[in-house]
């Protein structure tokens, strides 16, 4: 879902990405759809065993054995990366597309200073000399709000702070000027006066260099105060996709409903929270028909036998659901 | 002791030393050669009162003291100084022997459901645990299995999850077992650390909803800690706010949400993000990160990153003082409200 007036960067079409585990094969994705405009922010939300992660690592060609993308198209700017050789992917890695992950502790080398580890993406995807290297790392690493940066580059990851260490993978991220950034659940592992401040800076770096993001969370909240357009993810398949305040203020998915409604929030006081019955079924075994139709108070015969698949609803949205809400309905 | 607090903590300190071997702790600078004996000074001075039936919450960053308070309050660590007080007693200096009786009355819920059940005990013994060391006589233990029973029916366990080992459960029924293993011996305060934050949304809620029916149901106290502000709205009568080991605010949930006094709480408040679009809010951006409990700053502890500070904050370490409502906050602003301006 994006604007008709913004050129679209990435196209994902269709796109299935299976385990095949010895306990049967997982659809982790199973015919995922989107757009995403330039320079928009998409959120791609959903819970556990969503499938929200393997979109991400799908689109850098991240998906080792026993996964396999089975099908479907992922076009950056038309070409299309599933098709794509390993070299070509290299070069789309870092340059064109770059990712942020949930843990910086994690994602970046402990036996490096940061320094050597930022000027690697530039010396894999520049013609720069080694002192405009230095110099476009230090700006880099001065623009995420990290001070005395030629010093910092001398420092190894355990010398930050976490949320350093996360301004740290957002600066590499920046680097080589990517088109498209891929940020799952950046925020996840910080304190909420943290979480705040990088998620700011994402959104300066990203309007500063007119980039594109899908930012990949659990979190309502985050992507309602960060993204233009969001798509739900339940068990491998989009349940629901559209601009952000329409989808978080008249969702028409009862599943988006439900995620909405089990948010406690400050504003208003609920003796008890709406939640949603159940828990997220077993992907090896998915029943016929809907996914959600065990948790749906909605749920009616057809949708024991047949599965729905995302159509226009109000607002301009997009959901997969046989008895869609109105605005305004409660499930 | 009817008119005793469920909980009474007073001037609760608590410090680690950390350990190292000598070479570790040596030292070499211009008097010499030292040994350090480096402290952290995890909770400075800590007071809270809960009554029977009262959810208080205590709220604070990774490092703010909250997560020991509770395993200082559950004995799980013995206190540096201070009172703990439990239905009237103090247990600050209780050993293993006299805690035993205690531990009937004050329960513990953990943060990860994955790590705070044994993996290879059946969920009918890890129930049953804690009920079995209370149990003193045969006819008390032969009422064990009936009791586990109830327990799992009462969390939404049905019997047949009874027989299974925790790696056969989702997180939020193994958060099920963990719950049902502390109602078990009936206690009157149960202390939960974080224990929804593991969770996903929708299962979250199902978890607090629980939460709530059993302290309606059986008059239950909850210590609850946490770090999410909208989480700690919703289920919690009064709140602490907690800033390196030190409480800087605290107050009825509704008198703190909608006035917070405290630069820190207003900030974490201005953090939070929401679904709901922002109203006109105040918006306090903090700079930099929450400074080592190692070498804790002069005066107020948070004037490393208040955007007020100014020089008597250095010097002078501001005492939690009344401002009404019940409402306590340890900060100069509180004389000075003509420095309440950015």
């Amino acid at each position: 879902m994006k604007d008709a007036a913004t050129p679209v960067l990435l196209e994902v079409r269709d796109l299935r990405t299976y385990f095949h585990t010895f306990s049967g094969t997982v659809r982790a994705v199973n015919g995922v759809s989107f757009e995403i405009g330039q320079g928009e922010v998409m959120g791609l939300v959903g819970e556990s065993g969503g499938g929200k992660s393997v979109v991400g690592f799908s689109i850098l060609g991240l998906i080792d054995s026993p996964g396999r993308i089975e099908g479907g198209e992922i076009l950056l700017e038309g070409r299309d990366l599933v098709t794509a050789g390993e070299d070509h992917l290299r070069d789309v890695r870092g340059r064109e597309i770059s990712m942020v992950f949930q843990d910086p502790m994690t994602s970046l080398n402990p036996l490096h200073t940061v320094g050597r580890q930022m000027d690697e993406v530039l010396r894999l995807h520049s013609d720069l000399r080694a002192d405009t290297r230095h110099r476009a790392c230090v700006e880099m690493l001065e623009s995420v709000g990290i001070s005395r940066a030629a010093e910092r580059l001398k420092a190894y990851p355990h010398q930050f702070s976490g949320g350093m260490r996360q301004r740290v993978v957002i600066a590499i991220a920046m680097l080589a000027n990517p088109k498209l950034i891929i940020a799952d659940e950046p925020t996840t592992a910080l304190d909420v006066t943290i979480q705040s401040q990088i998620l700011k800076l994402m959104r300066a770096q990203i309007a500063d260099k007119g980039a594109s993001m899908i930012l990949i969370t659990h979190d309502l909240a985050v992507v309602s105060e960060m993204a233009d357009h969001i798509t739900v993810l339940y068990c491998g398949n989009v349940v629901e996709r559209g601009r952000t305040r329409d989808l978080i203020e008249n969702p028409a998915h009862p599943y988006t409903r439900g995620l909405i409604d089990s948010i406690p929030d400050t504003s208003e006081r609920l003796d008890r929270l709406n939640q949603i019955p159940g828990s997220v079924p077993d992907i090896r075994t998915l029943p016929a028909g809907c996914n959600f139709r065990d948790r749906c108070p909605r749920a009616q015969a057809l949708c024991a036998t047949e599965e729905p698949v995302l159509a226009p609803q109000h607002n301009g949205l997009m959901a997969a659901c046989h008895f869609p809400l109105q605005p305004g309905e409660r499930p | 002791m009817t008119d005793a607090a469920v909980l009474e903590v007073r001037d609760l300190h608590m410090q680690f030393p950390i350990g190292g071997g000598i070479l570790d702790r040596l030292r070499l600078d211009r008097r010499g050669i030292r040994l350090e004996n480096p402290i952290v000074k995890a909770v400075n001075g800590v007071s809270l009162r809960i009554e029977r039936g009262e959810i208080m919450a205590l709220v604070g960053e990774s490092g703010c003291g909250k997560s020991t308070v509770a395993k200082t309050i559950a004995r799980i660590y013995k206190p540096t100084r201070g009172e703990v007080r439990i239905d009237g007693t103090d247990v600050a200096d209780f050993g293993y022997a006299q805690m035993l009786p205690v531990r009937a009355r004050m329960q513990m819920i953990f943060q990860d459901p994955y790590a705070s059940l044994n993996p290879r005990q059946r969920v009918r013994d890890i129930v049953a645990e804690p009920l079995l060391e209370q149990s003193k006589t045969a006819q008390m233990r032969a009422a064990v299995p009936d009791r586990i029973a109830q327990l799992l029916a009462r969390v939404g366990l049905n019997a047949e999850h009874a027989g299974r080992y925790p790696h056969q459960f989702s997180g939020g029924q193994r958060q099920r077992i963990g719950i049902a293993r502390a109602l078990s011996v009936t206690p009157g305060l149960i202390i939960a650390d974080e224990p929804v934050s593991a969770l996903d949304v929708s299962i979250q809620a199902q978890i607090l909803n629980l939460m709530k029916d059993l302290r309606d149901e059986f008059g239950l106290a909850y210590l609850f800690i946490s770090h999410d502000l909208s989480v700690v709205h919703h289920i919690a009568d009064k709140v602490g706010v907690m800033y390196l080991g030190f409480m800087v605010e605290n107050a009825a949930r509704d008198v703190l949400f909608a006035r917070p006094r405290h630069p820190y709480t207003r900030a974490l408040l201005s953090a939070a993000p929401s679904i709901k679009p922002k109203r006109d809010k105040e918006e306090i951006l903090l700079t930099g990160e929450v400074p080592s409990a190692l070498d804790l700053p002069s005066g107020c502890c948070f004037r490393t990153r208040c955007p007020f500070a100014w020089d008597r904050c250095a010097s002078e370490q501001p005492a939690l003082q009344d401002v009404g409502d019940g409402q306590t906050v340890a900060c100069h602003l509180i004389d000075e409200p003509e420095r309440d301006i950015l």
